[in-house]
This record gives C-alpha cells, structure tokens and sequence, in this order.
C-alpha cells in the first residue's frame, strides 16, 4: 500500500489584524497528522468551524501552512517552486461545496470543462469530443455544453464541477462537502456516482463532510475533527471510543423505528480557535471528563487496528456501544 | 430541486420607452456628428454679417450667432469636439482604471497601498479644479481638456474596478481555477476583469455625461477648443455677451449639454439592470 498524502504535524493560524486592537490569532488546524493510502476514501467530519475546509486546502496548498508538512507521493509539498505546484495540480483535484460559485458564471459548461487545459497548456484533443465524453463520465448530456451556469440546476452543476476535477486525470480529490448544498435525493445520486468515478478510474478520495452518517457509509476511515484537532481515526464498521464521536453519533436522526433509541443532543458550544481551553479541548462538554482532562490534552493513540482515539479514558470506552 | 432556468437570461434588453427614446437620442447624435461636414446646412465657420444675432427662422433653425454663423450648423460640429473629447477621455480613464484597480485588487500589498494613497488624493479635489490644474500645466486645447477630464476620473474606475477584484477573488471559482494550475494573469483577465466589467462599463456611460458637463465647462473657460472650432462649452461662452439680445445663442448649446447627458444617464441606469445578470445566476 502506497501513500499517497501524508500529513504531519499540521498546523494552520489565521492572525486578525484589526484597527486599535491588539492581534488575535485563530487556530484553524492544530498539530493534524494521518496518511491517505491510494485508492482509499478518508472521511473527514466534524462540526462548522472545526476546520476540516481549512484542512482540505492545506492538502492542496490552497493555503500555505503555519507549522507542518504535507507530502504528496512522498514529495513535500513546500519543495516544490510555483510552477512545479502548478504542474503537480494536475494529480490533486478539488471539488467545491457550492457549485453555485465554483463554475465562473460567464464560462459555458464548454469552457469551463476545457478551461484545465487551456491552463496547463495541454491539448484535449478533439475538445467537443472530451467535452461530451467528460459530461457523459458523470451522467450529464452531451447537449448542455452550451449552457451557462444559471441555465443548470444545483445538482448538474455540481456533476460540472465533478467533470472539471476528472479533465486532467487526477489521482487524488479532495471533495470539500460536495453535496451539502443539494436535495438529499440529489446529494444520493451525486453519492452513487463518486463511488462509481472512483472505481472506474482509481481514484483516492478525501471526503470533508458534516454528516457522519453519509461519510460513515461512504468512507473506508472516518477521521473525525474537534476544536482543529484530530479526536478519532476510525475505521469503517467499528464503533466509536471517543466521547466525541459517540455523541455525534448518538445525535443522529435514526430512520428505522423499530431501531429507535432516545437522541441525546449535543450541549454546549466547540471551543472557540481564538481561546482554546487548557487540557482536553472536549472536556466541557464532556461527561466523563476528570480534573486531568482539564490539565492534559489527549494524544492521538492506538486503540485497535488503524482505529486511533485521543482521549484519556478510550480504554474504559463501552465497545458495545449503540449506533456504530 | 432546482429548476432550470430558462434559457437566455444572459442579456435581457433594455425595453423602457425612456430607454429607447434617450438611445435613439444618442444613436443621432453620434451620427450626425460623424457625418457633420455633410449634413450641417451651413460651414460652421462661415460667417455672414447680414444676418447677425438672428432668431431661430426657416433659413436658420437654431437662429444664428453674433458673426451671423448658423448656430444648427455649429451645434452639429460641435458634437463632434464635445463627444469625440469626453469618449476618449473616459475611454483613457476606463483603460487605465481596469488596469490599475485591478492590480492593485488581487495583488494588494504595499503596490495597492501607495498606488490608492496617490488615486484618492486626486478624489479630495472637485474635478473642475483638477481639470483647471492640470489644463494649467499641459495648455489649453482639447490635448489638454482630454488629459484633464481623464486624470479626473481615473480615482473612480480604479476604485470600482479595485473593489469588484477584491469582492470576485473569494468566489470560489478562483480557487478552481488556482487548483487548475491558472496563473495570475489567466486569473486576472479570464475570470476577474470580465466579471468586474459589467458596473465599470456601467460607471463609464454615466461619467461620459459628466465629461461632457466638464469638457464644457472648460470650453466655456477658453480652455477648450480654440476658435473657430465649435464647441458646446465655447459657443455659450461666447453666447453670454448677447444673453438679452439673442439668448438662444447660450440656450441652444445648453440644452445639447442636457439632453445627451440626461440621455447617457438613461440609457446608463438601463444598462445597470440588463448587464447585472451576476446575482440572476444565483437565484437558479
């Protein structure tokens, strides 16, 4: 099994300058390491502003980072100048969570699907051709080459925004919440066919979501975000140790009535990037937390095979545990 | 789920009467002053001491002036200095605003900081006055009055254009397209400058109108066209010493300053709604 992105000690601050003010720095990522193996689907979920986004292009350099590095097929990525970056693009693609802004809405679907060529300099070949191929590749007609982005509803736009990350024949893309802005019947089908892309085309996917229910189904490792840092890695099947994790999944809506079970709701706000508590980020909202939570902050440790959780109580953890 | 939206939505045309009435206006005057030579009753220079300070009769519409020039005459070649004058001069300013706002918009830094510093100061001044200043050390003569008129707009295209790139850089079809690999250029000018034309283009329309406004003020100085080109600006300068003996000598060239810029600023604010088809898209 080969690497293909490997991250170590990520970390991401954002500086707020504001007037007569003294400098806030926010903590968007914190110290974040794991590795995404090629042909993998690594789920990435977690709260809004538990910077997940924020990881997503550290990944593709979108960002530079504060601390850290990132190596993609084991080169890091800071080696590389500004025009190997923009060759190495090529291999890492991304798929935006709005495609109501991610296509140019002055690009016809034509352009905008043969807009990565023009940029790298590569020829597509018969450009109408690859046009309709790259459509039919995510179940769109060859015919809406023509339209413009308002002309295409919320779920073709985002097959567009699909086919412009296939254009150059990328190993990895990252999916930043791919389907949060669309029908649950359109966000099924868009589902369906990543799976299918992915097959097809051997593709590695890191997918950034807020729904642990979806990325759960869909992913082989579930990494799970709290306050900028990793809580769990955890694998596909195997329920949650983390207090974290198993409060998410507690919260979650479970359609079968004849599997119903009280929902316990999460209470209480994620620390805040700008003011981040002593010990475990987690305690306060936690009801095992001791008087060490409040002093230590967890590391990331084995639990079993590949399933990683920081917390100081996961051997404790009830293996039996509802709603894996 | 969504629905589609019909189908060319990209460009929907201006339809108001007023729209149409003040384009047609514009549509005439543009031509007739490209075809001045040929379709003014009279040579704009001709003068004719028989009929001095005229009123407006068959022979002469717009009456005649204090050498006896037919007034229509001058008016029509007139158009040609004060349209020829304001459109270059915007069109230097529109050029130069593109270029300067939009570099210092997405590459920002300490280039955008003193590039705006030296943009804004010129905005502290009214524009007459920057006009008068700068008229003052390049000569008087349309050379001048186009130099003038230009620099006194240039704060506001370059501030527009500045702000559209700064608003534009965070879609992010930006980061898709610096994901794609694109350079700064290919961001600049595929994906930026056509989107953050469309209020530019609208800003232009409207300050050719005050141009023309300023272009003849500064005729109406003597700083303008020299005699005996026509000029609206000039001809009501010089129109002022028979106010109450042929007012329409003043009068006439006044309205023409009215009504093109009553019209430009029409056909402008129809402009606004047809061209501004960036927030329709989001409604689909």
């Amino acid at each position: 099994m080969s690497e293909i992105v490997s991250v170590k000690n990520l970390s991401r601050r954002f500086a707020t300058k504001r007037f007569f003010r003294k400098q806030e720095v926010f903590s968007a990522v914190r110290d974040v390491s794991f590795s995404v193996v090629r042909g993998e689907i690594v789920g990435v979920v977690g709260e809004s502003g538990c910077g997940k986004s924020t990881l997503a292009r550290l990944i593709l350099r979108l960002l530079e980072p504060s601390a850290g590095e990132i190596a993609f097929e084991g080169r890091d990525l800071a080696s590389f100048s500004k025009r190997e970056m923009r060759r190495l693009r090529q291999k890492m693609q991304m798929v935006f969570q709005d495609p109501y802004s991610s296509i140019d809405p002055r690009f016809t679907v034509q352009n905008a699907l043969l807009e990565p060529y023009r940029v790298q300099g590569l020829s597509p070949g018969a450009a109408d051709k690859r046009v309709a191929e790259l459509l039919n590749m995510v179940g769109l007609d060859a015919s809406l080459a023509r339209r413009y982005p308002h002309q295409l509803s919320g779920g073709q736009k985002q097959r567009v925004g699909i086919a412009r990350a296939l254009a150059l024949n990328p190993s990895l893309i990252v999916l930043d919440e791919p389907t949060a802005s669309l029908d649950v019947s359109v966000q099924a089908q868009v589902i369906n066919l990543l799976d299918g892309l992915r097959n097809d085309l051997n593709l590695t996917y890191v997918f950034i979501s807020h729904d642990l229910n979806l990325v759960r189904y869909f992913c082989d490792r579930t990494i799970v975000m709290y306050a900028g840092q990793i809580v769990e890695v955890l694998p596909k099947g195997v329920p949650p140790a983390h207090p974290y994790t198993r409060m998410l999944m507690s919260s979650m809506f479970e359609p079968d009535p004849s599997n119903r079970r009280e929902i316990s709701s999460l209470t209480g706000e994620a620390p805040s990037g700008y003011n981040l508590p002593r010990g475990c980020s987690f305690a306060a909202r936690c009801a095992q937390a001791t008087e060490m939570c409040g002093r230590d902050d967890p590391v990331l440790q084995l639990f079993d095979e590949d399933h990683q959780v920081a917390c100081h109580y996961f051997r404790e953890a009830n293996k039996e545990f509802v709603g894996a | 789920m969504t629905t589609i939206v019909s189908e060319s939505r990209r460009l929907r045309l201006p339809v108001s009467v007023p729209a149409v009435v003040a384009g047609l206006f514009i549509v005439l005057l543009v031509v007739s002053a490209v075809l001045a030579p040929t379709i003014a009753p009279y040579a704009y220079d001709a003068q004719n001491i028989e009929v001095m300070n005229e009123a407006p009769s068959f022979a002469h519409f717009f009456g005649t002036d204090e050498f006896g020039r037919d007034v229509l005459s001058r008016i029509i070649v007139g158009a040609q200095t004060s349209l020829s004058v304001s459109v270059t001069a915007v069109g230097f300013s529109v050029l130069t605003g593109l270029v300067l706002g939009s570099v210092c918009g997405y590459f920002g830094g300490l280039v955008d900081r003193i590039l705006m510093t030296v943009i804004d100061l010129t905005w502290s001044f009214p524009e007459i006055l920057i006009a008068l200043m700068l008229v003052a050390v390049v000569g008087a003569g349309l050379h001048g009055v186009i130099i003038a008129v230009a620099i006194a707009y240039l704060a506001q295209f370059t501030r527009l254009t500045r702000t559209q790139v700064i608003q534009l850089k965070k879609e992010a079809y930006i980061d898709a397209a610096v994901n794609l690999g694109a350079s700064d250029f290919h961001i600049l000018f595929r994906h930026l400058l056509p989107n953050a034309l469309a209020p530019v283009l609208v800003a232009a329309m409207l300050a050719t109108g005050d141009a023309i406004i300023l272009e003849a003020t500064l005729g109406f100085f003597g700083l303008g066209a020299q005699p005996p080109t026509p000029s609206w600006g000039a001809m009501m300068s010089s129109g002022t010493a028979q106010l109450f003996v042929a007012p329409w000598v003043i009068i006439i060239p006044g309205c023409a300053v009215a009504l093109t810029v009553i019209a430009l600023n029409i056909v402008g604010d129809a402009l606004i709604d047809s061209l501004d088809f960036r927030n329709k898209a989001r409604e689909g």
